[in-house]
């Protein structure tokens, strides 16, 4: 099974609810898509494996063969190629690898490179094994690298636990389209409800069962629950606000592996979304 | 104008609250929120007019005409982005608006003209004009193309002529394409930390980014008290790079009621919001003497 973690934005706590459940699953494989900033391994410590580059192709051009005819640079629609000083020239960071370019030159000037974007990281911590997608400073897309870690992710493990990118962005869809579950993470105030608006109806859209965990939890009425209420969105796991937590988080700890409480908290929302997945009593579109 | 953009390496840390403070404090005539995909800040900062909402539209997608498709397959076989697939029952191919990037290689390819690019509108811009002038946007969800719509946000805060020295930006979060586009041009970078193992490397990796541009860099921590040990740690990277550390502002549940009510934290009198007057006041002493805190 294939559970992916959204929230609509950073910072709510979808990190610390991922490693939670691949803590507890007792054996799960938690993907961590937040390419821009990976942080499931600053919890999860795991011990690094095996590295895997994460390659794109980018235009070459053999400039004995250019005539200056420019079909490239009329062709590119991202604005990654220019005629400067008589040659063409590749801006690597704008490119989006279509490979259009090499298609429009009548010459044949233009082959491929690779060039890399970023890593994977792979480990094992206990019983869970980590991937992890590291999108280098500079480059303007991770998409490549969410493509690369969801391969084959289904038949690696039993259970996946997908750390999504946050926003309702490409790359979110990328890292949840052929998910089972969605976890919409959701903070207490008027920013974070909005945020699961649109996350919620990101899931809707692509008509995956989902269901929400409202993080750092206040005594006072907490609009994201409110929202939760009016939709029917089934709240699977509740978890307050307070400073110890806040603290072990910081500190990098798995609260479920230093605290029983929290491991039966997420223990049972695990089940409960096992039991929506294979009852399909979940919230959907 | 100068132009203080406001940023944070990642979403939630708090840079929307520090920013409407900051833009509440500072009376800017000229505030802009580059977090397209998910902005927050029209949810603090109330307007007395309505907004002007114009369409955005970004690469155009490509579109198969039905009648002219002979399904030869050369779309599919050359789309790099997985965003071409057949349909067997309409016995055409058919363009997954998600994952087309607008590239045009399949008109390119298609030997019978039966593809074609059209423009989409990926969101929507929107402009609140009174005697302050507020530049924001929602991207459409799934849409690729933020960082042109980032620059777009920015040019309309600057295009409408209300006399201003300064502006503050609400920036994207992440370090990808939207927030390289929120810091060019900018003459000013603040970042909100928080005090976290996670916190530290996604602060590490925003100074990295801001510092390619040669952009004067600002830092203060946020929630500070939740980790006292780190909050040293920040304070103390911050002199190492030479950038200047600002404040300090405390883990406040009042700050959570006062933006439920749809108001900046220096309107009432609270712990975080007199942090963030702090802050305030220490960025101005910079930018007025030009150099060091």
């Amino acid at each position: 099974m294939k559970i992916a973690l959204l929230s609509g934005k950073g910072g709510t706590g979808k990190t610390f609810v991922s490693v939670n459940m691949a803590f507890v699953a007792e054996k799960a494989m938690y993907i961590d898509c937040d390419v821009e900033e990976p942080n499931g391994h600053l919890f999860l410590k795991p011990q690094i494996e095996a590295v895997e580059e994460v390659k794109v192709a980018m235009p070459k051009i053999d400039h004995e063969k250019c005539t200056g005819c420019r079909k490239c640079v009329e062709f590119c629609r991202f604005n990654a190629l220019a005629y400067v000083n008589n040659a063409v020239k590749v801006f690597e960071d704008v490119c989006h690898s279509c490979g259009g370019c090499m298609l429009v030159c009548p010459e044949n000037a233009i082959v491929e490179k690779d060039k890399t974007i970023g890593k994977i990281e792979k480990g094992r911590s206990g019983e869970v094994s980590v991937k992890t997608g590291i999108l280098n400073m500079g480059e303007a897309s991770g998409v490549p690298i969410v493509k690369q870690l969801i391969e084959n992710v289904s038949i690696e493990e039993a259970l996946s636990i997908i750390d999504a990118p946050p926003g309702s962005a490409c790359i979110v869809m990328e890292a949840i389209k052929d998910v089972d579950y969605c976890v919409l993470v959701a903070e207490p105030t008027i920013f974070g409800t909005q945020n699961l608006s649109m996350v919620h109806e990101l899931v809707k859209l692509f008509d995956i069962p989902y269901g929400v965990v409202l993080n750092k939890c206040l005594d006072d009425e907490n609009p994201a629950e409110k929202y939760c209420e009016e939709n029917e969105i089934h709240v699977i796991g509740k978890v307050m606000y307070s400073h110890d937590l806040a603290l072990l988080s910081s500190q990098g700890e798995i609260v479920s592996r230093v605290d029983s409480s929290y491991y039966a908290k997420f223990k049972t929302m695990l089940e409960r979304i096992f039991e929506e997945v294979h009852h399909g009593t979940t919230s959907r579109a | 104008m100068g132009q203080l953009l406001v940023l944070s390496g990642k979403g939630g840390t708090g840079k929307t609250t520090v920013a409407s403070a900051l833009i509440q404090l500072s009376k800017v005539k000229h505030f802009a929120d580059c977090d397209v995909d998910a902005p927050n800040l029209d949810l603090v900062m109330h307007q007395t007019v309505d907004p002007i909402i114009t369409d955005y539209s970004g690469l155009p997608k490509a579109f198969i005409h039905e009648e002219q498709c002979i399904e030869c397959g050369q779309c599919q076989s050359q789309c790099r982005f997985d965003a071409i697939s057949h349909d067997q029952v309409k016995k055409t191919y058919v363009v997954d608006l998600n994952a087309c990037e607008g590239c045009g290689v399949c008109e390119l390819v298609c030997p019978v003209g039966a593809v074609h690019l059209e423009p989409i509108v990926d969101g929507h811009l929107q402009l609140y004009k009174s005697e302050r002038v507020f530049s924001t946007a929602q991207l459409k969800m799934g849409s690729g193309t933020s960082g042109m719509l980032v620059t777009k946000v920015k040019r309309q805060m600057l295009e409408h002529g209300v006399e201003s020295e300064w502006a503050i930006i609400d920036g994207s979060p992440g370090i990808g394409c939207p927030v390289i586009a929120s810091i060019s041009g900018v003459d000013y970078v603040l970042i909100v930390a928080e005090p976290s193992l996670s916190g530290i490397s996604d602060m590490e990796r925003i100074v990295t980014t801001a510092s390619r541009f040669g952009v004067k860099t600002f830092i203060c921590v946020n929630k500070f008290d939740v980790n006292i040990e780190y909050t040293d740690k920040i304070e103390a990277y911050a002199k190492a790079k030479g950038l200047d550390f600002v404040g300090r502002i405390p883990y406040d549940s009042q700050a959570v009621k006062v933006i439920n009510q749809g108001k900046t934290i220096v309107e009432i009198d609270c712990a975080s919001g007199r942090a963030v007057q702090g802050i305030y006041e220490n960025i101005k002493k910079v930018i007025d003497n030009g150099g060091n805190l």
